[in-house]
């Protein structure tokens, strides 16, 4: 027996190896992650924010914002943000698409991904008082062409006002300018998006400016967030079911206010690359 | 008054188990093993009676022995080595006809306790990463265990709200680990190399086998009622789980695994039961405060069931551990206590000293 009388490595340890939370999240993957993450947010994205106080310090809240460029980076610049301005970890919401796909599916679960189930939000929000990062536009978002860029799409279903809602929590929107040009798609092409089974396949300005690695590299378009007033709801927590009418009211509200921040954000901009 | 009760698969572990828990439980009179083969563990005062594996005489035995409480232990929830159509039998037949006999007319039962697996939940990407008893199962079975559980407790549930009176619990169980019980994880896991989907990591919950005697024990002493979940507290990933114990992971590709292990199945080297693939893709966790906030406490976290067998492995790989001292032991005891050729009766007393009753 190769194995034989040897002693396991258990006796070493009083629990388990990693740091890893009930959603997969590891401090250390994020501290890592945030390490080679710094530069490109604030060298190459030259990031900033306005009002970052809005955001609380304790408790729960869902931060909704706009989702834009063919790989969005609106996700980990939010997640990068306040978890080195506010020191708090944040949860990015997304589709369980991620979860499917090898290497990809752990790390981005490592890194504080995790799948947009109402009963995950729920348990964030309400049971474990964490903030989480949603883009209630979902893939319309990113998949729609450079000449609709900051055209917010439908909010969904209105799902993250719901959720918001039952919990108990703040809405707290986040409007980003520069997200769009820091990679513009150009055009889609459904079919292989079909056979690869991906939500949408865009050709970027980036692969044509770059070749190859245009497609994972984005322009360094100057990137600012504002981070609009917290939205409370006057409602009962932990219902089954909200007014139809009540919640798609306040998600088009959401929607608007946030629309409002970016085209005010886009008439104060100078230059796409200096801000 | 003291309690009767039913114990249903006393020949296999967690039979066994129970009805040892049970024996030291004064408030118990009578304790009936169900089995469809000889009992492994010797009982001290508990009944053994033998049956068929679908229960089709169990409404004769309920009422000749009166029991008012079953315990429905005998629910296979490991498909590695069980044929489909076993699996069914027992599952889904075996569930059905323990089910009439406990509440047919004039039966004697008050509460049945079901020993379920989280397998109801399923493990797919869409599933949430924490199940609570409430929440629905997203998809349709895929394998032929989990299928058999979730028609097995359906039943269960109808059983329930046809019977107001009774108590009925189902308790889901993650998968166990502990120093006894084998199972195709703990199996795995015991061997230099273990199997894993390539690019996957999942988290995986464990409860150690004596909180699972334990937990049923509870709700059956308690008399509670509803679906709870029993899972050591916290998760931990796969490859943390495979390197505590102390084995290698051998990844397996990530489209169609079960055909590339299938040789590797064939030769004895790994188990892979189709549950088994779902689990290393997507794991599964569970919300367990409503057993806690039932009174229940656990001994073993996840982690502490996964170190707890790592250290029952080492000492099962030393060379000086030999189960067959224990075999001649127990055959020695079982003649002091019922043969007739023991001539010294003081022989028969010392033995017997142990059992809290004298047999009749």
């Amino acid at each position: 027996m190769p194995q034989g009388p040897e002693p396991t490595r258990s006796g070493q340890r009083d629990s388990g190896r990693s740091d890893v939370d009930e959603w997969g999240r590891s401090e250390r993957v994020r501290a890592l992650a945030r390490r080679i993450y710094g530069p490109v947010y604030s060298r190459w994205f030259r990031t900033e924010w306005e009002g970052l106080d809005k955001i609380p310090d304790a408790g729960g809240a869902l931060l909704v914002g706009n989702h834009a460029g063919a790989i969005p980076n609106d996700a980990p610049v939010i997640m990068h943000g306040i978890e080195t301005e506010l020191g708090r970890p944040v949860y990015g919401l997304a589709d369980y698409f991620f979860r499917s796909i090898p290497v990809i599916g752990t790390l981005w679960s490592r890194a504080g991904g995790v799948s947009a189930r109402p009963d995950n939000a729920y348990r964030l929000l309400r049971d474990q008082g964490q903030l989480a990062l949603v883009f209630p536009e979902g893939t319309k978002g990113p998949s729609k062409p450079y000449s609709d860029r900051y055209q917010l799409r439908r909010f969904g279903r209105g799902g993250f006002v719901e959720i918001a809602m039952r919990a108990g929590v703040p809405v707290v929107p986040i409007a980003i300018v520069g997200s769009e040009e820091t990679m513009p798609v150009l055009w889609q092409v459904p079919r292989i998006a079909r056979a690869l089974g991906m939500p949408y396949f865009p050709v970027t300005a980036n692969v044509l400016v770059m070749g190859p690695i245009g497609a994972i590299v984005p322009f360094p378009a100057k990137l600012r967030l504002r981070v609009l007033e917290p939205v409370t709801f006057d409602v009962e927590v932990d219902q089954d079911r909200y007014p139809k009418s009540k919640v798609m009211e306040e998600s088009e509200r959401i929607r608007q206010t946030m629309q409002a921040a970016l085209y005010d954000m886009l008439s104060h901009r100078h230059s796409i690359w200096f801000g | 008054m003291g309690r009767r009760v039913l114990v249903t698969g006393a020949d296999t572990y967690w039979g066994g188990r129970m009805i040892q828990a049970l024996e030291a439980d004064a408030e118990i009179d009578v304790l009936v093993g169900l089995g469809t083969s000889a009992p492994a563990v010797t009982f001290e005062r508990a009944e053994f009676v033998r049956a068929d594996q679908t229960y089709s005489i169990l409404n004769r035995i309920v009422h000749a022995t009166q029991v008012d409480t079953v315990l429905h232990t005998f629910m296979i929830v490991d498909s590695a080595g069980a044929p489909a159509r076993t699996i069914h039998e027992v599952n889904v037949i075996g569930t059905m006809n323990l089910l009439a006999a406990a509440g047919a007319p004039s039966s004697p039962v008050h509460q049945v306790v079901v020993k379920s697996s989280s397998l109801v939940y399923g493990s797919t990407e869409r599933d949430p990463a924490t199940f609570t008893e409430e929440t629905p199962r997203a998809h349709a079975p895929r394998s032929v265990v989990e299928r058999s559980l979730v028609e097995a407790e359906g039943m269960v549930r109808d059983f329930a709200e046809d019977n107001p009176s009774m108590l009925v619990a189902t308790l889901r169980f993650a998968d166990t680990l502990g120093s006894d019980i084998v199972t195709s994880i703990s199996k795995n896991l015991s061997r230099p190399m273990c199997p894993s989907v390539f690019g996957f990591d999942p988290l995986v919950q464990f409860v150690e086998e004596d909180d699972v005697v334990r937990a049923l024990e509870f709700v059956t002493q308690h008399r509670l009622a509803g679906t709870y979940n029993v899972a050591g507290d916290g998760r931990l990933p796969w490859s943390d789980v495979a390197a505590i114990c102390g084995t290698r992971l051998l990844p397996l590709p990530p489209i169609h695994p079960s055909f590339a292990v299938a040789p590797l199945v064939l030769l004895g080297i790994f188990d892979f039961p189709p549950e088994l693939e779902a689990l290393l893709r997507y794991g599964r966790g569970m919300d367990t405060s409503r057993l806690v906030a039932a009174g229940f406490e656990y001994h073993c976290s996840s982690a502490s069931a996964v170190q707890r067998f790592a250290r029952s492995l080492h000492q099962r790989k030393s060379p000086r551990r030999r189960s067959a001292g224990d075999v001649c032991e127990r055959n020695v005891e079982q003649l002091f206590r019922h043969s007739r050729s023991v001539a010294c009766t003081s022989d028969r007393d010392v033995s017997a000293g142990r059992a809290p009753p004298p047999r009749p």
